[in-house]
């Protein structure tokens, strides 16, 4: 349960296993609480006030309210609905930003060597090689989005959550970062909060139905989108409300 | 006033164009009364001054009475300077500068961090009281704490306490602005690299408002670079340079009253008003062009 102040519960009831190097979906109408959850996953909830939880949620069986937020957000990166790179720092220092803030002392070399392959893993390297000393403010808004999930998986975490990611960008930049998802979930466990129905169909595996705060479906994606048990869902999906 | 516009607009194209053309002109005359002070003030300053400027003007202390009776009997311009003023203004205002930052960098970041909280609407209410303080209360606080308090004398740093707490709530809020401006989105994306709270502050958000932060910090020395009143009360004056903080000291508003008190110094009025209105003024194109490079 997740409740902001004195607000009845945003969220509550849900009870899920997400399934590891596999793409989650989040899917239900604005406001249903697809946010709130996302960021309870890695405590960013706890930057809100009088925020009140109740509840557990464990990775590899460890619960995450007994780990430092530090570890924990170094486990379970997060990519929000603009692309938010830090706009007084270059490309580079953007990608090694979760190490440089954090005070990690590492060589040049090695530095080096994670800019370059969390930018070959977005697909961003070769676009931006020649200016990784420029600030990121030059790149269209589905190369920052990528710069913001290599900044992500810079620090190589366990899983990735991801609000409406594409919902601030083109139809070609959206299409590039689903293959994007798609190509990292060999790697990475992605939970993807989307409001886009079709979305969810093309590229998760799982996908959750959230109404109202509760969790009313949660079973693999095609089988949601071809058979969904609960009629909320069924509802959801043919467009009858949301 | 013309309520059949609408339907007649061919009609009245004329009269429209000559409605424009009249706003236009209204416009124009009324900011040419709004700039004519600045730049009356520019020209008497310049016509009156300029003579007196010089390397002399500004590495030389002001001439003593004798000096100066002597050189207007000969009809030539001043001897000396205000190096006592200049270093004596910079001495204060970098002193005050140095106490008024940190504190209310913290305090704007405070107020920032607690929108809408009890304690930091009162601090927001006290800092609009103390912007409203005039200036020489000022100086009489800083008389009391520092002067008898502190130096046991006039001093410097009676003087730069005076001028910081004047700079505090210039600052306060100009911090405080400054955060609200920032996307709270680059806030989270720190957070979610798991950057603790103080580091956020200090690496992603001082950075990211620096620009905004400078602006503030150059105007708010802008407005107390040319406070005389409470510099009476606290520094004096001092007709030689004086770069001990515990020591009365001399700065340029100081003089300026010094030499419109003096008649065989009146020429050195106006080259140090000359000299004091050109630093505001620099500092605030700097000021500006800070800002607008930011944005
Ligand atoms: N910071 C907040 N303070 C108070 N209420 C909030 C806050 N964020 C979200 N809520 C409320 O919690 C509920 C769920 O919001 P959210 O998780 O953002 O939904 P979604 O992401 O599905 O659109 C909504 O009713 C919303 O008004
Ligand atoms: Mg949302």
């Amino acid at each position: 349960m997740i409740a902001y102040g004195k607000d009845k519960s945003a969220v509550r009831d849900v009870t899920a296993d997400i399934k590891r190097n596999a793409i989650t979906a989040i899917m239900g109408p604005s406001g249903c609480g697809k946010s709130t959850l996302l960021r309870a996953i890695n405590r960013m909830h706890e930057l809100y006030p009088n925020i009140r939880t109740e509840g557990e949620i464990e990775l590899n069986g460890e619960s995450i309210y007994k780990m430092s937020t530090t570890k924990l957000r170094r486990k379970i990166g997060m990519v929000f609905q603009r692309p938010n790179p830090f706009p007084t720092m270059s490309i580079y220092e953007n990608v090694i930003a979760g190490y440089d803030l954090n005070g990690s002392k590492l060589k040049k070399d090695q530095k080096d060597a994670i800019v370059e392959s969390s930018l070959h893993d977005v697909g961003l390297f070769d676009e931006v090689k020649d200016s990784l000393n420029k600030k990121g403010n030059f790149l269209s808004g589905g190369q920052q989005q990528r710069l913001c999930i290599a900044r992500a998986l810079a620090f190589k975490p366990e899983v990735i959550l991801m609000d409406e990611p594409t919902s601030a960008l083109d139809p070609l930049s959206t299409a590039k970062i689903e293959d994007l998802l798609v190509e990292l979930k060999n790697q990475y466990t992605i939970i993807l909060v989307t409001h886009n129905m079709s979305q969810a169909a093309r590229i998760s595996d799982n996908a959750m139905f959230m109404y109202l705060g509760e969790l009313v479906e949660y079973d693999k994606t095609k089988k949601m989108f071809t058979n969904p048990s609960d009629s909320r869902t069924e509802g959801y999906l043919t467009g009858k409300f949301g | 006033m013309d309520n059949n516009a609408i339907i007649n607009t061919t009609d009245n194209s004329n009269w429209r164009e000559l409605k424009s053309k009249l706003f236009l002109g209204i416009v124009i005359l009324l900011s040419c009364i709004t700039i004519s002070p600045i730049l009356l003030i520019l020209y008497e300053l310049i016509s009156k001054g300029i003579k007196q400027i010089n390397p002399d003007f500004f590495f030389k202390v002001a001439p003593d009475t004798l000096q100066a009776m002597t050189a207007v009997r000969n009809g030539e311009i001043l001897p000396g300077g205000i190096a006592n003023g200049i270093s004596g203004t910079l001495l204060m205002v970098a002193l005050a500068a140095l106490i008024a930052i940190p504190v209310s960098i913290v305090i704007g970041i405070f107020l920032y961090e607690n929108q809408g909280k009890k304690y930091a609407n009162l601090i927001r209410t006290l800092t609009d009281i103390l912007q409203g303080v005039p200036s020489v209360v000022l100086g009489l606080i800083s008389y009391i704490w520092i002067v008898q308090g502190v130096t046991k004398g006039f001093s410097a740093l009676a003087g730069s306490v005076a001028l910081a707490i004047m700079m505090l709530p210039l600052i306060i809020r100009s911090t405080e602005e400054t955060m609200k401006m920032l996307p709270i989105s680059i806030k989270e994306a720190a957070a979610a690299l798991g950057v603790p709270y103080h580091k956020i502050i200090l690496k992603v958000m001082i950075p990211s408002g620096f620009s905004g932060l400078m602006t503030g910090i150059l105007l708010s020395i802008s407005r107390v670079i040319g406070e005389t009143a409470p510099l009476m009360l606290t520094t004096l004056g001092s007709t030689a340079i004086n770069l001990n903080i515990k020591k009365p000291t001399s700065a340029v508003p100081l003089q300026i009253w010094e030499f419109y008190n003096n008649p065989n110094m009146i020429d050195l009025v106006w080259s140090s008003s000359l000299f004091l209105l050109g630093f505001v003024l620099t500092l605030n194109i700097i000021a500006k062009r800070i800002s607008l490079r930011y944005n």
